[in-house]
């Protein structure tokens, strides 16, 4: 797990807020409490699920993501803590 | 003697079709999987809610006459998406369902209600429903809208799959519920799932599920309606302008719309009190039946439309779906105030009643931010305030149309007063949240409910429900109020007669607190209204009734006109102010009580409401007698 400059740069790239409305990802991890983490799983966001950001209040927080067939609304604070897999590893095998 | 006692106290692990005897069966599914629908189908108007003991998440109890000799009782368990007890709520249902919880039998069934469109990740909860080794019925709901949208699920595969009965249903269109008759008849039997995965990990519960529901399981499309619904009510500029419309709409609606239904209750109980005062002879009793129970009661009755109007929006906001949008939209500003969305839907029951929205803190897991909501709570302009801001304002204010005929001078002074509680509520949250309970601020995280049509089913039981909770306060606590009331009016007699108000044990306490109350411009019947109204709000309205109605000889002396005489204009706003921020309720301190585990949170709260009032009560009162002169 060395970050390398190119990791870090893909890392610094790969959160929640950083997908524009429409926009997919591939869920990784999370840098949240455990307890927080749990229930975010029980309500779809697995590691290695596709989730798709939607709509948004005014102003882009907090956000809906749809994921695992239901949407969920996530505050911008939250959503900067759930990880996304880069681009080359989420089209890959897992 | 109950001859199947020693059968069940055996061991026997499958129970036998048991005659004439109690069967307990839980409904228990995630939120929004139409749960409570089913509950309502089920049961209808043989239901009741009440708290369990200890606790005061809701339970809601069912009786069902399923068969002749055979009779279930319901619970509608709180949603839950795992038996994981993080919340309160959570915390209820595992322990009903392990047989932990005091005063509910251990149920001998569980009908577990999954939503039929979000299968793979519904059925998540059934691995430890299942494990749990009681008869289950899987009941998968929304049949409609998985048929609308094109999904199929094999149900008879599936059933095997799992080891239990799989019902497919729609309880909003009460379709497909034989099965669930057969089961609650004793059709029961304990599930044999073919396997299960490691419980508490949901990878491992979500990839089981997969598994489970792969072939037997087609997935719908996505919900058209409600996509294009959020296209609307989550638009950068519409969707705010749709929430401020809709909170309008609601204000304009239950203090116009209301009218006529009031005027129809009011006229009936005027002229039931006439008949009763032409019929019955003349005595003491008759005086206090029509002056005291009919004066008082009657004139807290004559709200009951409006408070059921106002539960009738609450119901279709919620029913429909559209209220978790509003908490999305709302949130931004209970971040500001130190608060999250999930402070918002109790903050808005709390429209309603301070007691509900309390109740529903629960869900709230952040200890701090759910005391900092309960506390902010009774801020909220609750139903029993209406009587009195009506009363007031329509005694007060003349009505002209303000912007254009839509809004009118009486309808924004009442959004006004809505407005001054909202905001004492947030300054309270802002000070608490960077004082007593500061800490880090909790996720939010919200589930979007697809979009749906209230039914007029569960919208009638809901006002049911409320109107019954209404109609029970003003038969106990009212009642009991006008009627001590009344007497301290008609004591001591003199010469056998009935004193001057102003000479009667009431108004003597009435005088003995009117240098208080003076500077906030009140007189001494006002502050008799204030004593009684520590019982509960809209008791004034009663007291003050009963009061004008003993010195008024002429019935045909309105409550308005005699407090315009009565009450100077600046009395009258301070008396609004007073009314916004005081806690004058019994029943919201007894509950805060018990939620928050001690006297010290109710004492603190009713202490600082108390002052808040007082003190915004005498500015009010200066400032308009300032702006007049």
């Amino acid at each position: 797990m060395q970050l390398s400059g190119k990791n870090a740069r893909l890392r610094h790239a790969a959160t929640l807020i950083d997908l524009r409305r429409g926009e997919r990802g591939v869920l990784d991890y999370f840098d949240l409490p455990e307890d927080v983490a749990l229930r975010l799983m029980e309500l779809g966001f697995l590691p290695g699920g596709v989730v798709r950001a939607g709509r948004s209040a005014p102003g882009g927080d907090p956000r809906v993501f749809e994921v695992d067939g239901s949407e969920v609304a996530l505050r911008r604070e939250t959503a900067s803590r759930i990880r996304l897999k880069s681009a080359r590893s989420a089209s890959g095998p897992e | 003697m109950d001859p199947c006692r020693d059968c069940h106290a055996g061991g026997v692990a499958a129970p036998a079709p048991l005659a004439l005897r109690r069967h307990t069966v839980a409904i228990v599914g995630p939120p929004n999987s139409g749960k409570s629908t089913l509950f309502n189908r089920l049961t209808g108007l043989r239901q009741k809610v009440a708290n369990y003991p200890g606790v005061t998440v809701e339970q809601r109890l069912g009786k069902l006459q399923v068969s002749r000799g055979r009779e279930v009782d319901l619970i509608d368990l709180p949603g839950v998406y795992s038996l994981q007890a993080r919340s309160e709520d959570e915390q209820v249902t595992r322990d009903v369902l392990m047989g932990n919880m005091k005063g509910t039998p251990r149920p001998e069934a569980i009908i577990l209600v999954l939503d039929s469109t979000n299968l793979g990740r519904h059925l998540m909860l059934a691995a430890p429903i299942l494990a749990l080794g009681i008869p289950t019925l899987v009941v998968l709901n929304m049949a409609d809208d998985l048929e609308k949208r094109g999904g199929l699920i094999d149900t008879a595969d599936l059933a095997q799959r799992l080891g239990a009965p799989v019902a497919l249903a729609s309880a909003t269109r009460g379709e497909g519920l034989e099965p669930i008759a057969e089961f609650l008849n004793g059709a029961l039997a304990i599930p044999a799932p073919m396997e299960l995965p490691v419980l508490n990990n949901p990878p491992a519960c979500r990839a089981w599920a997969t598994q489970v529901s792969g072939q037997a399981y087609r997935a719908p499309a996505p919900p058209l309606w409600t996509k294009r619904l959020d296209a609307i009510f989550l638009h950068p500029i519409m969707g705010p302008l749709i929430f401020a419309v809709v909170v309008v709409a609601v204000f304009q609606t239950i203090f116009t719309g209301a009218v006529p239904l009031m005027d129809g209750v009011e006229a009936v109980v005027a002229g039931s009190g006439q008949w009763l005062k032409q019929t019955l002879p003349g005595s003491p009793l008759r005086d206090l039946l029509v002056e005291g129970v009919w004066g008082g009661v009657g004139s807290v009755m004559v709200f009951l439309p409006q408070i059921l109007l106002l539960f009738l929006f609450i119901g279709v906001l919620e029913d429909s779906g559209y209220l978790a949008r509003a908490a999305v939209i709302a949130d931004r500003t209970m971040a500001r105030a130190g608060l999250q969305g999930k402070s918002f839907i109790p903050l808005l029951s709390a429209y309603a009643c301070a007691i509900p929205a309390i109740l529903a803190t629960r869900t709230i897991e952040s200890k701090r931010d759910r005391i900092a909501t309960i506390l902010i709570a009774p801020f909220m302009t609750c139903s029993a305030r209406l009587p009195v801001y009506t009363l007031v304002i329509a005694a007060f204010i003349p009505e002209r149309n303000l912007i254009g005929p839509f809004v009118g001078t009486r309808a924004a002074a009442m959004l006004g007063l809505y407005l001054l509680g909202f905001a004492a509520a947030v300054f309270t949250a802002r000070v608490l949240k960077s004082s007593i309970l500061r800490g880090e601020r909790t996720p939010f995280v919200m589930e979007m409910p697809a979009y749906r049509w209230p039914t007029f089913r569960s919208l009638g039981l809901r006002l049911l429900d409320r109107g019954k909770v209404f109609l029970r306060r003003a038969g106990t606590v009212i009642l009991g109020v006008a009627i001590v009331l009344w007497v301290l009016a008609h004591v001591p007699t003199k010469a056998g007669k009935a004193p001057e108000i102003a000479e009667s044990v009431a108004g003597t306490i009435g005088r003995t607190v009117e240098p208080l109350i003076k500077p906030l411009g009140f007189n001494w019947k006002i502050g008799i209204g204030l004593i009684t109204s520590l019982a509960a709000r809209e008791v004034i309205v009663g007291t003050l009734g009963t009061i004008y109605g003993i010195e008024s000889e002429s019935d045909a002396v309105g409550l308005q006109k005699a407090l315009q005489a009565d009450l100077t204009p600046g009395g009258a706003v301070a008396l609004l102010v007073f009314f916004a921020f005081a806690m004058q309720c019994m029943s919201t301190i007894a509950v805060v009580r018990r939620e928050t585990g001690g006297w010290r949170w109710p004492a603190i709260q009713f202490a600082y409401m108390s002052s808040l009032a007082y003190v915004c009560a005498f500015a009010a009162n200066r400032a308009v007698m300032a702006w007049l002169s």
